[in-house]
């Protein structure tokens, strides 16, 4: 008994330490007041300022456009890659995962740095510097996601049984191969979407002047003081978050049911 | 006879790594490797071992260190007592203590530097109590603590997964053969758990080593990890070849700190025990 109630502090003191510092950027973004202590009253004016503040809507566009843009190119470069990854040899196979995994492992300040060195060299910064750096970062997530699929199906030999029988690829394609890699396709759209999402340090070195994601943009912010709009967009950002969660939670919930 | 074209599919990833994996990683090797001029040099790689260079490296290892052993020593317990939940609805449980980390990282940090601020809600609870207001932003705890907030999912969530994946009847077995519940710890749960401690270590180690922005946000400037000598190097001043040579530098430690667990995954973990 004793056991249980420790175990239930220790949860609750982990959720507080957690939770604790959203739960008080939510409730001063409300505060009608600049101070982070007094209560001024409930107001609506930092979500207000918030939407008519030109560099923070710039900067939710901006972020909107890279991260589905990339992570749609992801998903699709991604997606033909574990296909073509699955179907080579050994020895290319491991060469390509090997290559997959540098991204990933990498520090993202060294990827962004070599990204930059890289783009200098052959042009300017700007927003396609952004794309192409978020759309080589988020590849890998999409491949390790597809491809436990596309081992696990039977669709190799069912794949190759339909080509015979006079199914044309396109349709054997979808007919066979898709159904199995749906949710691993789906699943590693969401991870380039929050990976895209979260990205600071590799937007940072390849962006252009006058391009700024959220991230890049709070940076800015963040070192010039504390904005209390700051707090209305976190508030924001944190339901946003919420919901593409319990998207991915429902869908695997109803996955696992399937099965 | 299918096969030989569908890897044609994966054209466009080939040359996308070739281009914009390989090349850049050849980018910087060429930077660290030349002086401004273009000719050969060292220099930048021995830039290292001047002393502010050393003292940065230290210190990022020092905190990383410090914050990789806090997480795990918070995750594991943790992990355990999820595991021990019999609830219906566990995954919602688990679900509640990861999903910090799919929010903007930037934003929680904002959160530290709000609480942690000398009129922030933290002096002001001591306030409360009588205990003069602490000067805690800026400080290298500052940066442990916020490094420990951003990273601490990330050690649970491997730790949960493989904990999870122990089953019951073999802590039973154990059990009926006399083992108490220490030997079990040692001898069944933490070997299997190994994996997941490993790539939790690695998914804090490594950012918590890398970082600029936490030390930057939450130490003032007063805090310099080498993270921020690099970052420095490429976007206060044009020192674009010392900055790629202790890339390098910063790479090798990363991958040391790899190899170092494999082989402790290798030979420790089955041997030891």
């Amino acid at each position: 008994m004793v056991k249980k109630g420790l175990s239930r502090i220790y949860l609750g003191l982990i959720f507080l330490f957690l939770y604790m510092p959203l739960a008080v950027l939510i409730v001063l973004s409300f505060n009608n007041s600049k101070s982070r202590v007094k209560w001024g009253g409930f107001t609506f004016q930092w979500y207000t300022k918030l939407v008519s503040d030109p560099i923070i809507m710039d900067a939710f566009y901006t972020t909107i456009i890279v991260v589905l843009v990339s992570s749609v190119a992801a998903t699709l470069i991604g997606t033909l890659a574990a296909i073509g990854i699955q179907a080579m040899r050994r020895s290319g196979r491991s060469i390509m995962l090997g290559a997959t995994n540098i991204p990933l492992l990498n520090a993202d300040i060294v990827t962004g740095i070599s990204l930059m060195l890289l783009f200098v060299r052959f042009t300017e910064l700007g927003l396609s510097t952004v794309l192409i750096a978020h759309i080589t970062f988020d590849i890998p997530y999409v491949i390790l996601n597809v491809l436990p699929k596309l081992n696990n199906g039977a669709s190799a030999h069912t794949y190759e049984a339909a080509r015979d029988l006079g199914a044309t690829p396109m349709y054997a394609f979808f007919k066979i191969v898709w159904p199995d890699i749906k949710p691993g396709v789906f699943s590693g759209f969401l991870m380039a979407v929050t990976m895209s999402l979260d990205d600071f340090a590799i937007t940072y070195f390849t962006k252009g002047p006058g391009v700024n994601t959220l991230s890049t943009m709070i940076y800015t912010e963040l070192r010039k003081g504390i904005l209390p709009e700051m707090y209305a967009l976190s508030t924001i950002l944190f339901l946003l978050a919420l919901l593409l969660l319990l998207i991915m939670n429902y869908r695997s919930a109803r996955e696992t049911k399937v099965r | 006879m299918f096969k030989n074209r569908k890897i044609w599919l994966s054209g466009p990833y080939m040359f996308w790594i070739i281009a914009f994996t390989v090349l850049p990683i050849f980018m910087i090797l060429y930077y660290a490797l030349t002086n401004e001029n273009g000719g050969f040099t060292l220099e930048n790689l021995a830039a290292i071992a001047d002393p502010i260079h050393v003292k940065a490296l230290l210190l990022s290892l020092k905190l990383s260190i410090i914050c990789t052993a806090v997480c795990l020593l918070l995750s594991y317990p943790l992990a355990m007592i999820l595991k021990g939940l019999k609830l219906k609805r566990q995954s919602s449980v688990v679900f509640i203590f990861v999903l910090p980390m799919w929010m903007n990282f930037m934003l929680r940090i904002l959160a530290w530097q709000m609480l942690l601020s000398n009129n922030g809600i933290i002096n002001a609870v001591l306030g409360f109590f009588g205990i003069p207001a602490q000067h805690m932003l800026n400080t290298e705890a500052a940066v442990v603590f916020g490094m420990v907030y951003d990273f601490l999912p990330f050690m649970i969530l491997p730790i949960y997964n493989s904990i999870v994946k122990i089953h019951d009847e073999v802590i039973d077995a154990a059990k009926d053969l006399g083992a108490g519940s220490i030997t079990i710890f040692f001898r069944i749960i933490l070997p299997l758990t190994m994996p997941g401690i490993v790539s939790g270590f690695i998914m804090v180690f490594i950012p918590a080593l890398t970082t600029f922005v936490i030390s930057d946000l939450l130490g003032g400037g007063k805090v310099l990890l080498i993270g921020n000598v690099i970052e420095q190097s490429f976007m206060q001043g044009s020192y674009w070849n010392l900055g790629s040579g202790l890339s390098i530098v910063l790479m090798a430690f990363v991958l040391l700190g790899m190899a170092l667990t494999n082989h402790d995954n290798h030979t420790g973990g089955a041997a030891v025990w």
